[in-house]
């Protein structure tokens, strides 16, 4: 460039018009390719018809204490088992503040409906499903719920007792809209 | 490139002309004719070209099953069902694609262990070694989405596991999840994207082997005796030496392939595969495909919650590591501020996060006891770092092991570290495929801290202080070539 006119245009700390419409035009640009990659990402997100599909009711008449049902609610099973007086006794009477994951029984159920517990059947682990929900299953060492994958026993609460898993079995969002139908999430 | 010599270089007018307007053969000949191979590559030297027609079978093979195939989560397990017993030579193809997936790892990983042995990643080519891992990374995401495909319950079920992965890390874990999913669970929109990036990902790999193979041009490849051609009478033209040596080798890993694929197509696949997926029954026990295995070993090896006691313990040890620092660098002011300013970085982090984990940790009884327990980084999360981390090591392996010997026939103590790191990952090769639980776990753990030991500690000591054996002037010098009288 012709030394003269660099001297023209530069300011009094070498900066010139030129370095300020670089900069404007590349945060213009940066800009403009944001805007155009955002759809791009956002359509991997869920669509509207699989949000459509994020709530769940379920009828509990027909569920006898002691049984559990499995449904599916996001396209990921959930537990829901009916407990007996006696199991819910069993399950209070054991000191939770030490737990892996320290829940009270009482903060995983609705108050009122304690004999109602559900959970989303997916392991806290690595996703598998535990098994324990039929009668004929393994139910590890706490009576409860035990993943096959990589072994881990839940208890009669859902909460990690033993192996890898980090967290207890998760309460999913619910409501009783009668005393026998819960709208999951 | 430069512009075309104006002096008629071929006999044909054809080509000639061509030529003239795209130097093509003047390339090809450049390139792949009079290209000067170092004279004492061996057979290791074969793997690179043999991953290359393995990419391309897999893409041919690919192309002509996508015609047949159905990514839907109602149809994909019987569209590759119809493949398998329909379609014309559709089980030909479906073998050679499963089993072509094997081959290729199989010779990535005898070269990428060609490149340690011999110090291929050593200057002048850190930019190829580097590019080599993005092709290994990129080869990884395309063989886990394949495997996807079948919808079978290996399929539904190894995804679900792995991109669960994901959701451990902390804040944007979930999201990412849901985003990855394009839903709650591994469902449809899963399955439909993971087909459209299986069938993107090998012309992306394809792309990025077209660099590699650029990289080495532009340095020459690497050879035995680890020492840089010094003249004519060290190289030979790859053309026909090395075609014909290359060629060779390639039939003889092509007859071990498809063997394979005629007579055990079956040997290196899990029967959970033959199921179609169900997304309420998990099976019994999940295990990825055989080339995953070490990594998954490497993430299965972290069982400890990483809690406020152990982080105090932690900090303690750094409290005490100030005043070790000041009396081990007595002498080197310079080098006694670097220790502090990194101890003091590490214990700044660590008080950083675990002020984060109690602070966005709801406690239902808080207690001193309760707040101790609280994790800061979770097992499962310090798996997924440790398993990215083994392979990103690689990345900056030029820059760890700076000894200027680069083969490791003259260093005999890196020699056999590099032996017990073989070991080590066949060993998480196995582990990864059992259960977690007895020895296999402590089998596991030990070789994944011999995995990091290797390159974190070992390697950098090594570069220091191996005494390495004379390594010859040049590699006509070279004795293992002079015995044979070449």
């Amino acid at each position: 460039m012709d030394s003269t006119k660099k001297q023209h245009a530069a300011g009094a700390d070498g900066e010139t018009r030129r370095d300020f419409l670089y900069l404007t035009a590349g945060a213009m640009g940066a800009v403009a390719a944001g805007t155009a990659v955002w759809p791009l990402v956002d359509s991997m997100s869920p669509a509207a018809d699989t949000l459509a599909l994020a709530s769940t009711e379920v009828d509990v008449t027909s569920i006898q204490a002691g049984q559990t049902i499995t449904v599916v609610w996001r396209g990921k099973p959930v537990f829901v088992h009916r407990r007996s007086a006696e199991e819910i006794a069993e399950v209070r009477a054991e000191a939770w503040q030490e737990l892996r994951d320290p829940q009270s029984d009482q903060s995983r159920v609705k108050s009122g409906h304690d004999e109602w517990l559900v959970l989303v059947g997916v392991c806290t682990h690595l996703g598998c499903i535990p098994m324990g929900s039929k009668t004929a299953d393994v139910k590890g060492d706490y009576n409860g719920w035990f993943c096959p994958c990589h072994g881990s026993h839940y208890d009669k609460s859902g909460r990690i007792r033993k192996g890898p898993a980090p967290k207890n079995l998760a309460v999913p969002p619910y409501e009783f809209v009668s005393d026998t139908l819960i709208r999951i999430g | 490139m430069s512009r075309p010599a104006q002096t008629e270089k071929f006999q044909n007018p054809v080509v000639q002309w061509i030529d003239e307007r795209l130097p093509i053969f003047t390339m090809l000949i450049k390139e792949y004719g009079v290209f000067p191979m170092p004279k004492n590559a061996n057979y290791l030297w074969s793997f690179g070209g043999m991953a290359l027609t393995m990419l391309i079978i897999m893409i041919v093979s690919g192309v002509v099953l996508a015609m047949s195939y159905t990514p839907h989560v109602d149809m994909a397990f019987n569209s590759v069902e119809r493949i398998m017993r329909d379609v014309n030579y559709g089980w030909l193809l479906r073998y050679i694609h499963m089993n072509g997936a094997s081959f290729f790892f199989i010779a990535v990983y005898i070269h990428i262990m060609r490149g340690l042995y011999f110090g291929s990643y050593k200057k002048p080519r850190e930019i190829l070694w580097i590019v080599g891992v993005v092709i290994f990374l990129l080869m990884m995401a395309t063989a886990f989405m394949g495997y996807a495909l079948p919808w079978s319950q290996m399929s539904g079920w190894g995804v679900t596991v792995i991109t669960s992965l994901f959701a451990k890390f902390p804040l944007i874990g979930d999201g990412l999840v849901t985003w990855l999913w394009g839903g709650f669970s591994v469902d449809n929109p899963t399955l439909n994207r993971f087909f459209a990036l299986h069938f993107l990902l090998p012309f992306v790999i394809l792309g990025v082997v077209f660099i590699h193979v650029w990289a080495l041009h532009i340095t020459g490849s690497n050879n035995p005796a680890g020492v840089e051609p010094k003249s004519e009478k060290d190289t030979l033209p790859f053309h026909p030496y090395f075609t014909s040596k290359d060629g060779f080798a390639l039939v003889v890993f092509l007859t071990v392939f498809l063997g394979t694929v005629f007579f055990a197509p079956l040997a290196l696949t899990e029967f959970d595969h033959f199921k179609a997926y169900d997304s309420m029954v998990t099976p019994p026990h999940i295990v990825p495909e055989w080339y995953f295995l070490p990594f998954y070993a490497i993430l299965k090896s972290f069982v400890y919650d990483f809690t406020v006691v152990l982080a105090l313990l932690a900090m303690g040890g750094l409290l005490l590591a100030f005043p070790a620092a000041y009396v081990f660098f007595k002498g080197d002011k310079k080098k006694r501020d670097m220790a502090f300013m990194g101890l003091g970085a590490l214990l700044g982090g660590l008080v950083l996060i675990t002020l984060l984990a109690i602070a966005t940790t709801h406690l239902e009884q808080p207690s001193a006891a309760a707040y101790l327990k609280v994790v800061i980084i979770p097992a499962a999360l310090q798996g997924v770092l440790a398993m990215f981390g083994s392979i990103l090591l690689l990345v900056v392996l030029p820059w760890i092991d700076c000894s200027p010997v680069k083969s490791a026939r003259y260093r005999p103590i890196y020699k056999k570290c590099l032996l017990v790191l073989l070991i080590s990952f066949i060993t998480l090769g196995y582990t990864g495929a059992q259960l977690p639980e007895g020895w296999p776990v402590i089998a596991g753990q030990v070789a994944t801290l011999y995995y990091f030991a290797h390159f974190l500690v070992i390697l950098p000591y090594l570069a220091r202080k191996e005494k390495t054996l004379p390594v010859p002037n040049s590699i006509s010098e070279d004795p293992c070539c002079a015995s044979k009288g070449n």
